[in-house]
């Protein structure tokens, strides 16, 4: 879960795919883009209603239902505090989906920007692009470990320790789409038509990045919820009382071998929303890139 | 004599490679007349594209060395010209279309957005007043029901019908000079006929001068007023067009003029040019044709030749034939 999506790579091969108005339809007709998409929304869905779908409050403490198994009153069973695994699951789902969320909508944005900069302004080329080397040499769990503790435990370092440690691959994959796309005749003839630079690459030249960059940020998503769950877990993520999936995890382990479900519903829950990002990406991907693409 | 619209001077443009410096256009000069159409014929390589370019200072700026020589447009020298002006300029009154009409749209906005956007750099159009101007436009080319293609996205449409939506943003702000570089050479020949056709009835309509380039001399001759023949990045032959085909000076040009396949000849071999165009690092001492030269002389090996007056209207860089051709008139 500390692979920084260097394999979505590939994709940057998806550059000037040819958007229209059948994207969509295209995309409805794609399985694996309807299973994805249809959980991650389910998900999201769960975690705002969160409130109405389970009435319990999540930090509730009841001592008396302590370590309760999965039933009809406790769906995911009890934790050592008697508090409903399935409330902290679904008020967990908000923490894990928003810091997924931010980190992926905040990496996506600054690697756009400074990987387009770096494409344009061939002169900061070289100190940028080792910056994001040196960057990328750490591990991104580690370096987002490091970060998030030198920050102090909330859910903003959490937040800006991922997006730090995941800007350097979004990067590099907007650097190299921009690469290409500046040297294609559409700009060119933008340039002669008197366009000024940054109408150029504000017009031109971004758009025709996004659609690499998209398919690695549905990835990000993923990594970033997997390494929420990690940093929680080894105590510099999200800190107890507030439920997130890492921490519910973190907190159930002690107790693994009597009360399996305090960590087995949250790591459910963390495995298929993964899996179904995954699903998401891998079918924006098949779809963005116009040498997979059947008609039209 | 009325000042050219565009006058181009002893133009010189270097480009880096990785063993120095190399002279893609060396001491070119060319005068295009307002409401004339100047074709530029030769060989890849022979410096036509890096020409048209410096015209309206789009070469790379990281490989190339400031050109010397002047470019006058209207009497102001491009090569000098501050940023802004050559924005100004560019689109405006000097607009230009390439040889490949799949990769000069932008695949991610419509056509009537990429058209628009000509309009509102250099007319502050917008909105419904830019729209109704775009699918005029589009009508202007020739593209049926233009109100509905202007919606459409370039992959819908085939590779005419982009190269007149190029042609619909060169003219959008009604240019005095159109600069076009191989409109055609992606299309196929019936195709082709259309868009020279368009082109033609264009500039009569919008009486703006253009400047075309092409390695076929086919298409130079539909078209043509003034022809240019260029070689390894010089100008070896300059004359009216007519002119250029009853007497063409320039062995090279000869040479082409003898390659264009003719219908009512029976040869089953194409007529070519032995040899291939020197690569813009060869070092050639005298004149650069020389080495593909039927007519080589002694002198030819080791004098750079120079430009030289055959007649009023044309001049050509081959002193031993002009002598020749003296004598046989003299």
């Amino acid at each position: 879960m500390t692979d920084t999506g260097l394999g979505s790579l590939a994709t940057a091969a998806a550059i000037v795919a040819p958007r229209g108005h059948g994207t969509w339809q295209r995309l409805l007709r794609h399985r694996s883009f309807v299973i994805g998409f249809s959980v991650i929304l389910l998900l999201m869905l769960a975690a705002v209603l969160a409130p109405l779908l389970s009435p319990v409050d999540p930090s509730a403490m009841r001592v008396r239902f302590r370590f309760r198994p999965p039933s009809s009153t406790f769906w995911f069973g009890s934790d050592m505090f008697g508090r409903d695994v399935f409330t902290r699951v679904l008020y967990g789902a908000q923490i894990s989906l928003f810091v997924g969320f931010a980190v992926c909508v905040v990496s996506g944005l600054c690697s756009a920007i400074i990987g387009v900069i770096a494409a344009q302004f061939r002169g900061l080329d070289g100190a940028i692009m080792r910056l994001m080397d040196a960057l990328m040499s750490f591990p991104a769990i580690l370096l987002a470990l490091g970060i998030a503790a030198a920050l102090g435990p909330r859910v903003s370092s959490v937040i800006i320790a991922l997006t730090v440690a995941y800007i350097p691959a979004g990067v590099r994959i907007v650097r190299a789409a921009a690469l290409t796309v500046r040297e294609m005749d559409f700009v060119q003839a933008a340039q002669v038509s008197g366009a000024s630079s940054l109408r150029i690459v504000m017009r031109h030249i971004l758009p025709n990045c996004l659609s690499p960059l998209l398919v690695h940020l549905t990835f990000i998503f993923a990594y970033a919820m997997l390494a929420e769950a990690a940093l929680s877990f080894l105590g510099v993520g999200i800190q107890p009382p507030i439920a997130s999936w890492g921490n519910i995890i973190a907190e159930g382990r002690d107790y693994a071998t009597e009360a399996w479900w305090v960590m087995l519903f949250p790591g459910i829950a963390i495995s298929v929303a993964a899996l179904s990002l995954n699903l998401l990406g891998d079918a924006l991907g098949d779809m963005l890139d116009p040498r997979l693409k059947g008609g039209d | 004599m009325i000042a050219p619209l565009l006058a181009i001077r002893n133009l010189t443009v270097q480009f880096r490679v990785d063993s120095g410096w190399v002279t893609a256009v060396d001491d070119v000069s060319l005068d295009v007349v307002a409401g004339d159409c100047v074709g530029i014929v030769g060989e890849s390589g022979s410096g036509k594209s890096v020409t048209a370019l410096s015209i309206l200072q789009l070469h790379e700026r990281a490989t190339t060395r400031m050109p010397s020589g002047s470019i006058l447009y209207q009497g102001q020298d491009l090569l000098r010209a501050p940023g802004s002006t050559m924005r100004r300029i560019r689109g405006s009154e000097i607009a230009m279309i390439f040889q490949d009409p799949m990769s000069s749209l932008n695949p991610v906005l419509t056509i009537a957005d990429q058209v628009s956007e000509t309009l509102r750099q250099h007319q502050g159009l917008t909105g419904v007043a830019a729209r109704k101007r775009v699918v005029e436009l589009l009508g202007l080319v020739r593209i049926p029901d233009a109100a509905r293609r202007a919606d459409d996205y370039p992959h819908r449409l085939s590779g005419g019908m982009r190269q007149r939506v190029m042609i619909a943003m060169a003219i959008a702000c009604k240019p005095r000079l159109l600069i076009a570089d191989e409109p055609t050479t992606a299309l196929d020949v019936t195709i082709q006929a259309q868009i020279l056709e368009l082109l033609r009835d264009l500039r009569k309509e919008l009486s703006m001068s253009v400047m075309l380039i092409s390695h076929d001399l086919g298409v130079i001759a539909e078209f043509a007023q003034r022809v240019i023949v260029m070689y390894a990045g010089r100008v070896v032959e300059d004359a009216p067009m007519a002119q250029l085909f009853r007497r063409p000076v320039h062995p090279y040009t000869m040479g082409l003029i003898a390659a264009v396949p003719k219908l009512d000849s029976d040869a089953s071999r194409l007529t070519t040019i032995p040899g291939r165009i020197p690569a813009p690092q060869e070092v050639i001492p005298g004149c650069r044709f020389s080495p593909r030269c039927a007519l080589v002389e002694d002198g030819c090996l080791h004098e750079q030749p120079s430009m030289q007056m055959v007649s009023d209207h044309q001049s050509a860089r081959c002193p031993p034939r002009i002598l020749a051709l003296g004598e046989h008139h003299g």
